[in-house]
């Protein structure tokens, strides 16, 4: 690069996280053009994501986490020195020194040097085997040292220590945790908190020391080392690792004359000048009224806010930030919001402890109760989010705050409603979009989500918001007084229940009959599909028929799950999850000869990826010669039905948990619901099957069968209630029959189970007075509705494979023999995976 | 106007969509059958969000009375006259002309 002796110098001292957002403000604001900037690092390393430093250790080498490459710097005419002390500043030279005694002039000087971790003088912390954790050099020093090591120990109890005693354990030392606070965590969580996460960690194998203070280290007997602590005691460990906190890195700034805090720190304004106004000081390095941020979030805006002063815009200022963290440490979570510890004069909290499932979760409320202060959670981070909100922006509590600590099936009233939802507030955190904008989006004229989702482009992108999404759009129409419509879209002014029941009573079996008599225009990808469902629901015909084959999303026209490439999934039926030996060759010969990708579902089923359209006819003719049926895996219908071994083999079942589990499944397979329906049979209360995250669990007993319903995993996780006890195997199926279709029959398009129930008025009483009571008089037409869906089962792909024009549509192309050349793979642990994008580039040059 | 010949038109189905190989192109063809008349619309077979091509294996349907096609695979909704990207307007799939004689199908390409 050349030197524009016209162009003012910027120059950096520090490339770590802070460093290099500050030189990515530059690039954005294209200042890179009109300054010279030169950078200087310490390490060897270019910035690298420190925060995900852990992740050294789990697979994940220095390029996975660097944040840039030095030909991005050099692109943007960024000059970056590697491995280069700065030594000393010269302020009113504006210059400074390097190592090697070069002199290098600025016009501005900023400062990211970070911070360095704390060591007690403990006597004999200089030892060998002793370390720190900061950087990959650390981290390769420890890793190399651990090699001959059993026992490591982190003096440090902090967010970071137990972070590191992750990391030692999975280096595979036994690891202990020596703490001289009486609690982990001290600075974040109060004391039940802390006594909790120290069950947890010490649950998982971690010996944790609170309260103890380390005297000296000196040799050990047994071990590298002995730590005699204060009360007398000792451990002993071959590898200790401080981390201690962090102390500002501001050793230059102090032997330059910039002016510090008394505990260290540079001090710096609102725009982070320093005493010295052209001298800049960011990150944890830098002292903001009296106080140290020690996280990466603070640090990025005030490395944003000293960018806008450096090029001379001077819009922004830095205002201090919020500490809140929310972490999951050696898999527990923690989470720590505002005043923790209860120190605002008045405050008064609320608390709830569950040492059963190992939950504590406590409010900090104003002394009126109107206002959160602070929260801690252990535990159970699904809590957080709302708590932030009411917290970052002051949101009124409800009359009982409680509520928002409680769990959730306590019938508690729903967390946040979403009129109390801040505009600030983020919806969809993908595109960014605020409920402020979706607003601003109703009030420009958009009548509907999906209107809002084309201007916002809110849940366009992982569209887990999409549910909230409708939520605030809905209750912002309602504000503006327009009435929210719940048709199932603009082809018909019905809810899918309206259209199931007209389909039933007018005996309706086709769509172009039900647009005819009830809807208009061609119907959609809403309608069709919902419909579709329905008519497989109530008359079980064949779902490819002429008549239904248009109505069918991707998975159901092809019967088989699409994946994100435009390949498919293969999963043949495994009722229970029971196989034969001779069952598992067939699949695996089909595997081996269409080379498939194989994995072991979590139904216990096995998952055959990267086949073709062509291929998926041929494929399944296999299959089904080797016996096996379609397992339905891409419909809206009865997946599967997982069970642990029962009885047969299992020392404590109590009843054939595998013989129940096949008979439920060849029973309900076919049947298409809302959503997708998934079952479990356990055969003692050990639960290994996991029944009660089930649609439908089944748990043995001494006396029967216990019933658990309407629990799903997926995005929100929710256990099953408890339904019905000591059940015959008559009443078992009974009962199963009359709440899947009345499920099927009430709930909403992809409604689960669990929001189904808790949307029924009366919730899980009002169901057991349903099916058990037969209060309705329904039970005997539920389940002479079942017995016809069971009745009238079909395999499908047998269906299919005898059907010619029905094959037809598996070509790939109606005019070619030719593949779909964009589908291109590669080997990864001796099978296939779809190649990367970058992959699928540098194949086609290396081919061309 | 350089015609090719693609199929019969019995070959597609209604409201169904077909992927074709034209030139090396991959096309969706759509065949929705009117009153009087069978309409076929053709459009990239490329899905620009999920970057894959799978176009013909979305729904068919309409909305706001224009006929669109859905995506399989992120839902997005394509104007199947004019390629326009519902949800996105920067967002303009290539089309292609159609036409039928005797029964037999035809696309334009340059």
């Amino acid at each position: 690069m050349t030197t524009n002796q016209n162009k003012p110098r910027i120059v950096v001292v520090g490339n770590g996280m802070v460093g290099h957002h500050f030189i990515e403000q530059l690039i954005q604001s294209g200042a890179n053009q009109t300054f010279d900037v030169q950078v200087f690092g310490e390490e060897k390393y270019i910035a690298y994501d420190r925060v995900h430093l852990s992740e050294y250790f789990t697979g994940k080498n220095a390029e996975d986490l660097s944040l840039t490459t030095s030909e991005f710097y050099k692109d943007n005419n960024i000059d970056f020195h590697a491995d280069t002390k700065v030594v000393a500043i010269d302020a009113p030279a504006n210059s400074i020194r390097l190592d090697d005694c070069t002199q290098v002039d600025y016009d501005k000087l900023i400062l990211a040097t970070g911070s360095y971790p704390f060591v007690p003088p403990i006597p004999g912390h200089k030892r060998d085997n002793t370390f720190v954790y900061r950087t990959f050099d650390d981290l390769d020093a420890m890793r190399e040292c651990a090699k001959d090591c059993k026992t490591g120990t982190v003096v440090g109890g902090g967010l970071l220590g137990l972070e590191a005693a992750n990391a030692l354990k999975n280096l595979g030392l036994e690891t202990q945790v020596v703490e001289f606070a009486p609690r982990l965590m001290p600075v974040q969580l109060d004391e039940t908190g802390g006594a909790m996460l120290k069950d947890m960690i010490e649950g998982i194998g971690v010996d944790v020391y609170t309260a103890t203070a380390t005297n000296e280290i000196v040799d050990g007997e047994a071990a590298f080392h002995r730590m005699n602590f204060a009360d007398g005691s000792h451990l002993e460990t071959d590898l200790i690792l401080f981390s201690a906190g962090i102390r500002p890195q501001d050793e230059l700034a102090r032997t330059s004359g910039l002016t510090l805090g008394e505990r260290g720190g540079i001090e710096i304004n609102n725009v982070c000048q320093t005493s010295v106004d052209n001298i800049y000081a960011i990150g944890e390095c830098a002292l903001w009224n009296g106080k140290i941020f020690g996280l990466v979030a603070p640090g990025y805006t005030m490395a944003k806010v000293a960018a806008d002063h450096v090029i001379g815009n001077n819009s922004l200022a830095f205002e201090g930030a919020d500490m809140s963290t929310k972490l999951k440490l050696l898999g527990c979570d923690v989470g720590s919001i505002g005043d923790a510890h209860q120190a605002t004069q008045g405050a008064k909290s609320f608390v709830y402890q569950d040492e059963i499932s190992n939950a504590y979760r406590k409010i900090v409320v104003s002394e009126d109760g109107s206002k959160l202060l602070g929260a801690v959670l252990v535990g159970d981070n699904s809590y957080y989010d709302t708590l932030l909100q009411y917290y970052l922006n002051g949101i009124d509590l409800p009359k009982e705050p409680q509520g928002l600590i409680l769990p959730a099936s306590d019938g508690a009233p729903a967390a946040l409603g979403v009129d109390a939802l801040p505009d600030t507030a983020s919806i969809c955190s993908c595109h960014n979009v605020t409920k402020a904008d979706i607003n601003a989006a109703v009030a420009g004229g958009a009548t509907g989500v999906a209107d809002v989702k084309g201007i916002t482009k809110a849940a366009t992108g992982c569209g887990g918001c999409a549910a909230l999404l409708k939520k605030v759009v809905d209750n912002e129409l309602l504000a503006l007084g327009i009435e929210v419509s719940t048709d199932i879209c603009e082809h018909f002014a019905y809810t899918r229940q309206d259209l199931f029941n007209l389909i039933k009573v007018e005996g309706i079996k086709t769509f172009a009959e039900l647009l005819d008599k009830h809807g208009k225009g061609k119907g959609c990808d809403i309608c069709k599909p919902a419909v579709g469902s329905i008519l497989a629901s109530v008359w079980n015909d064949y779902v490819l028929g002429k008549e239904h084959v248009a109505l069918q999303d991707t998975n159901d026209r092809y019967l088989a799950n699409m994946q994100k490439d435009g390949t498919y999934s293969v999963v043949p039926r495994i009722p229970g999850g029971e196989i034969t030996p001779d069952g598992l060759i067939a699949i695996g010969d089909v595997a081996k000869r269409y080379n498939l990708y194989t994995k072991i579902t979590g139904g216990q089923r096995i998952d055959l990826f990267g086949a073709t359209l062509p291929q998926l006819p041929k494929i399944w003719s296999e299959l089904v010669d080797a016996g096996f049926e379609t397992g339905q895996a891409y419909g809206k219908s009865v997946r599967t039905v997982k069970s642990c071994v029962g009885s047969t083999w299992c020392r404590y079942g109590v009843n054939d948990s595998v013989g129940m589990a096949i008979y439920i499944e060849n029973r309900y397979k076919g049947l298409r619901g809302p959503h997708k329906i998934k079952f479990a049979v356990s055969g003692c209360t050990r639960e290994c099957a996991e029944a009660q995250s089930k649609d439908i669990g089944v748990i043995a007993t001494e006396n029967g069968w216990n019933l658990y319903v309407c629990g799903n995993g997926g995005m929100k996780p929710r256990h099953a209630d408890l339904f019905a006890t000591d059940l015959t195997d008559e009443e078992l199926i009974r009962y199963i029959d009359r709440v899947l279709m009345l499920y099927v029959k009430t709930a909403d398009r992809l409604q689960r189970t669990a929001t189904w129930m808790d949307n029924l008025e009366g919730g899980l009483d009002y169901l057991k007075d349903v099916i058990i009571e037969d209060s309705l008089d329904l039970g005997a037409e539920l389940e002479a509705q079942m017995q016809h869906i069971v009745d009238t089962f079909q395999c499908e792909w047998t269906t299919t494979l005898k059907d010619e024009k029905a094959l037809k549509k598996f070509r790939q192309f109606v005019n070619a023999d030719e593949e779909d050349n964009n589908v291109v793979f590669v080997e990864e642990r001796g099978q296939i995976r779809p190649a990367t994008e970058s992959e699928k580039y540098e194949l086609i040059a290396k081919a061309v | 106007m350089n015609w090719k010949y693609i199929c019969h038109q019995d070959e597609l189905e209604n409201e169904i969509g077909t992927a074709a190989l034209v030139n090396g192109q991959q096309i969706a063809l759509f065949r929705i059958d009117e009153a009087e008349h069978i309409k076929i619309f053709a459009l990239s077979n490329w899905d620009p969000f999920g970057k894959a091509n799978v176009l013909s294996r979305g729904i068919v349907g309409d909305l706001n009375g224009q006929p669109v096609i859905a995506s399989p695979l992120y839902k997005q909704h394509f104007n199947l006259e004019n390629g326009h990207c519902l949800e996105d307007e920067n967002c303009i799939l290539p089309t292609w002309q159609t036409k039928i004689e005797n029964g037999d199908v035809f696309v334009a390409v340059n």
